[in-house]
């Protein structure tokens, strides 16, 4: 469903992401891991359409997304990190607005808004204006507003940020039915147990590179690691362990 | 505990400041050259119009040096008041709204300090473009009377503190209506209240018709005459302060008091101004925190602009509704709509108040001259107009790019809902200006033919140019959409536009030059092919003026990344 050719993203003399190449099957959930500044971002970015790899290319069901981006993008929904909205809509009405962006609108849209701000506890909420919605609501609208006109696959940044314990399990639950139903998503994220929890497949990003991708036994094999390792184990060993007595030194000073 | 000096307080503020001068110095020479190109003419233009007319004050035996201080002290008074206004609103970002108060008001930072690193930002953001003004004109005075080398210091030591008066004014009004309202209503409603009072200023100042005081008729004798020049505007005004220091300093007459009071009252106000900080801060820094919620359902909108919509496709029909809301949700922007008639009313006001039918017989080449001309003028308003709203449209886009790149909308359809969201009110605007202004004069069929059908083409040229220029220098960053005009890219629009503008005229300068000796000859007008060559050529430029900049906006917006 989503597929990474030899994608490169250089900002001046500084490679950001290099020569990333990833399947992302359909009907997965595919992890995104690595230590901040990894170039996570910038692929999930690069996936999306907003950023313009410096080389290489991105699929999406088999459409470039930058050389046929009309006909990729439909299959798409993306949720960013950062939950930037019109302030002046309301939740009703960005709702509108981007299933408008997909050409859709009608009663179906009005349906399916309804369906998704009750879902994620925003009906009371729907003609407020964006600017008094806290972070996670911001948040869960921009989830909702992925999913409005029904994607085919989700790239999804950093998704728990700011969603307090009950929406972040409802999310969990959201992707891994959206996903038993022939869906992909392919996500990044810091929480380990998040995604030791949830992701089907993993791939560890460090310094724009894949340095392992798979399931959980694949990764362990490819670090020669034993069965009962943990994700956490493996991604310090991968992207270099925190030493515990320099940060007790750090702290006791 | 030692607390961090003021600098070290305001230390994001000035690196970021000296950061953003280094990175327009690697941009490239040419915008520091154009900017200091156009800096500098400006201030040549005061300079010199200033110049002659102090030189020509200072011919005048006992009247010229109080005319002098009486146009010094109205300059300086004027000064005062556009001070208040930005001050009040500048207060609001730089003492409740800004980025870096969590930081600073978690940190054990004492309000003091606290207070007087936040006035001296305000003082300097509504500030320096009134200080660069003075420096043109108090150097014409300095030059005329002779101040000598120390005249710029003894200058700027006297204006400071009539730059500190306000500011702590500005503040400590900003500080209660706060206190009233919450920080956001409170911005909806500064903004609302500084332009209506600028706009009934200006309609005050234009209404009372200050021509006529220049008509020698109007004074009853020389005595009454100087009466009003000696008597001060107000004693109790800093206004008069600094212009009473000025001129003793410039006329040699020894008298420290004006500067006395100027400095007392500063340091007084700024202790009242702090003590008022350290009362009413805390509780006005909270209630800025609570947001402007607002219940909102939006189906009048749906209704009525929705359906009228309704055959444009479901992507191209959302996005004009959303510009449209937007628009008139943010009362930062609607509310210059309310300077924005007063302007029109007055530039109406002034066509009507033309000179042109003093005699008995209509005088048919200066109706038509001016008729003319004014295209041009209607052209530079509308061209000012476009700058403040349509310029910034692709900059306001910039926090939502994400959304809008990673959606399968066409960025044409983006550009396409921009340029009408903004070309169509344009539009109607020129027209009725044009019209409006051709009626008054009571020009020819002819003329209004023709200023029509040119301020059509011209406005559809400027709207995509103001759009085209936007895309070219964005400034995402900016949240203030009326900052935006003013930066690098807002200039370079602004003289393409005079330059489009200039063209155009001298284009159509001929045919109308034509049909005016025509009419005077007593003869029918023709057109010939010279004429039709010139309308072609104006229809020509003005398309590609409309063409080309779109073109060039939406290849650059196609190379945007966030």
């Amino acid at each position: 469903m989503i597929r990474l050719e030899n994608l490169t993203k250089l900002y001046g003399s500084f490679v950001a992401v290099d020569d990333i190449s990833l399947h992302v099957p359909k009907g997965v959930l595919y992890g995104c891991l690595g230590p901040n500044g990894a170039g996570k971002t910038t692929t999930l970015r690069m996936i999306a359409g907003i950023l313009r790899p410096s080389n290489g290319r991105v699929l999406l069901g088999g459409d470039d997304v930058h050389e046929n981006p009309m006909v990729a993008k439909r299959r798409l929904g993306f949720i960013p990190d950062r939950p930037f909205v019109y302030d002046k809509l309301t939740g009703a009405e960005f709702l509108r607005f981007v299933a408008g962006l997909y050409g859709q609108d009608g009663d179906a849209v009005e349906r399916r808004m309804n369906e998704l701000l009750e879902v994620f506890e925003l009906t009371s909420w729907k003609d407020e204006l964006v600017e008094a919605y806290s972070h996670g609501m911001r948040q869960k609208l921009i989830i909702s507003s992925a999913l409005i006109h029904r994607p085919e696959c989700i790239v999804v940044d950093e998704p728990m940020v700011g969603l307090d314990p009950k929406a972040a399990r409802l999310l969990k639950d959201i992707f891994r039915q959206f996903v038993d139903k022939g869906g992909t998503v392919l996500m990044s994220t810091h929480t380990l147990e998040v995604a030791e929890a949830m992701c089907d497949r993993i791939a560890i990003i460090q310094h724009g590179k894949i340095v392992a991708a798979g399931t959980m036994e694949e990764i362990r094999a490819q670090t020669a690691a034993g069965g009962s390792v943990g994700l956490e184990e493996l991604f310090l060993k991968l992207t270099g362990g925190v030493h515990a007595r320099e940060l007790a030194e750090v702290l006791g000073s | 505990m030692r607390q961090p000096s003021l600098a070290q307080v305001l230390q994001p503020k000035w690196r970021t400041a000296l950061q953003r001068l280094r990175e327009e110095r690697s941009g490239g020479g040419g915008k520091i050259v154009l900017l200091s190109a156009v800096g500098f003419g400006f201030w040549a233009a005061v300079f010199g119009v200033l110049y002659r007319v102090l030189k020509y004050f200072r011919g005048v035996e006992e009247l010229g040096p109080l005319l002098a201080a009486k146009l010094l002290g109205l300059v300086l008074l004027s000064f005062i008041s556009i001070l208040i206004l930005s001050n009040v609103i500048t207060a609001l970002s730089s003492f409740f709204l800004a980025k870096d108060l969590d930081l600073l008001v978690s940190a054990p930072v004492d309000w003091l300090r606290l207070y007087l690193a936040k006035l001296g930002e305000t003082l300097l953001h509504s500030s320096w473009m009134v200080a660069l003004m003075a420096v043109p004109i108090l150097a014409a005075y300095g030059v005329i009377y002779h101040g000598g080398w120390l005249f710029p210091l003894y200058a700027v030591f006297t204006i400071l503190p009539m730059l500190v008066l306000p500011a702590v004014l500005g503040c400590a009004v900003t500080l209660v209506l706060v206190n009233v309202f919450p920080a956001r209503r409170t911005r909806d409603l500064l903004s609302i209240i500084a332009l209506g009072a600028a706009g009934v200023l200006i309609l005050l100042f234009r209404l009372i018709r200050p021509e006529q005081l220049a008509r020698p008729e109007g004074f009853r004798n020389l005595l009454d005459f100087i009466t009003v020049l000696r008597t001060p505007t107000s004693p109790f005004l800093p206004s008069e302060w600094a212009t009473n220091a000025i001129m003793n300093y410039l006329r040699e007459i020894p008298d420290p008091l004006p500067l006395l009071l100027l400095w007392t009252t500063a340091a007084g106000v700024v202790t009242l101004g702090a003590l008022l900080h350290r009362e009413l801060f805390a509780t006005g820094f909270t209630k800025a925190q609570e947001g402007a919620e607002r219940f909102i359902r939006g189906t009048l909108w749906r209704w009525t602009v929705g359906s009228l919509l309704r055959p444009l496709p479901a992507a191209k029909r959302e996005f004009v509704l959303k510009d449209i809301k937007l628009f008139f949700r943010d009362t930062t922007q609607w509310s210059q709509l309310i300077l924005l008639a007063v302007l029109v009313v007055v530039y109406l006001f002034n066509i009507k108040a033309l000179p042109l039918f003093r005699g008995e017989q209509v005088p048919f080449f200066y109706v038509t001259l001016v008729s003319f001309l004014n295209l041009g003028l209607s052209g530079f308003v509308l061209a000012s107009i476009a700058a403040r709203f349509i310029f910034p449209a692709v900059s306001l886009e910039g926090r939502q790019m994400w959304l809008l790149r990673s959606s399968p909308l066409d960025l044409r359809a983006l550009l396409w809902s921009k340029y009408w969201v903004g070309t169509v009110p344009l539009l109607v605007l020129a027209l009725l200006l044009t019209g409006a202004t051709n009626l008054l004069l009571k020009a020819t069929p002819f003329m209004m033919i023709v200023s029509l059908a040119t301020i059509c083409a011209l406005t559809l040229a400027i709207a995509a140019m103001a759009l085209g220029f936007g895309a070219l220098y964005p400034q995402f960053e900016t949240e203030n959409a009326a900052q935006i005009p003013t930066s690098f890219g807002g200039l370079v629009f602004m003289m393409a536009t005079i330059v489009l503008l200039a063209v155009v005229i001298v284009v159509l300068a001929r045919p109308v030059y034509v049909y005016m000796s025509t009419v005077n000859a007593g003869l029918p007008v023709r057109m010939d092919a010279s004429m039709i060559a010139a309308f072609a050529a104006a229809a020509t430029l003005c398309a590609a003026a409309t063409v080309i900049p779109l073109r060039v906006g939406l290849k650059k917006m196609e190379s945007f990344e966030f």
